[in-house]
């Protein structure tokens, strides 16, 4: 079955959304970042749709509730790089994301994270494995 | 799907990128309505012109139970399906025109035009 890869980077997750988001693919990428985060016991998402062209209510309402549910888990998650023309539509659709951290690219998203949760670094690639 | 025929439409008549990104967003919101509420429809595409403007014109149908009580549905947060409530309202907001007829037990049909 078509899935979104989950990259696991020290105590942090790595997601990048790059397909168009149907409704099914969202749901498992819901229930798959619940299960890594409670396996590997990770204290951080960090999501990237920069690549993602609209984000409507529905994957908005994934965005924050996945934001939440890593909340009750335990960990932080960041959505990075949103296109500025994607922040216009979905303010006006009228969804802030409230609740979601949000920084502009995945550098500094990073940083937020480090900062958030002052986890270690990973020393080596080797520490960089994928789900 | 729905969204990559408007994407398509949208960037032929070469409306800006905040423009394509409202259109196809509020298709995407239209769509799923169809789909999850009116189990199932179609839209039709075309495009509209008056005498100093062009626009993409987007109508979807479909023969599902209806809406009782329009102003209700259009209005933020009010949802039946579970979700956020922000589909009619929201995708209202992001285009120019926008009309909705419906009767019960018939169905629904949306018509929304965005203007370039």
């Amino acid at each position: 079955m078509e899935r979104i890869p989950i990259l696991r980077m020290g105590n942090f997750l790595l997601v990048t959304i790059q397909v168009d988001m149907h409704d099914r693919l969202a749901l498992q990428l819901q229930d798959d970042l619940t299960q890594r985060i409670a396996e590997w016991g990770s204290t951080g998402v960090l999501i990237d749709i920069s690549t993602l062209e609209i984000v409507d209510s529905f994957i908005g309402r994934m965005l924050a509730n996945i934001a939440a549910m890593a909340r009750v888990l335990d960990a932080e998650t960041v959505v990075v790089g949103m296109q500025p023309a994607v922040a216009i539509t979905l303010v006006e659709l009228g969804m802030s994301l409230t609740g979601v951290r949000t920084a502009l690219n995945v550098e500094s998203g990073m940083e937020l994270l480090y900062e958030l949760r002052g986890a270690f670094r990973p020393e080596s690639e080797d520490e960089i494995s994928q789900a | 799907m729905a969204r990559q025929r408007v994407r398509q439409w949208a960037l032929e008549l070469r409306f800006t990128l905040v423009d394509q990104t409202k259109l196809v967003t509020a298709a995407s919101e239209l769509a799923r309505n169809t789909l999850d509420h009116g189990k199932g429809g179609q839209m039709v595409m075309d495009v509209v012109e008056d005498s100093v403007k062009t626009g993409l014109r987007l109508a979807f149908e479909d023969d599902g139970p209806g809406i009782p009580d329009i102003s209700n549905a259009l209005r933020d947060g009010f949802t039946t399906g579970g979700g956020m409530g922000l589909g009619l309202g929201g995708s209202k907001r992001l285009v120019n025109d926008f009309d909705i007829q419906s009767e019960v037990g018939k169905g629904t049909r949306v018509t929304v035009v965005r203007w370039k």
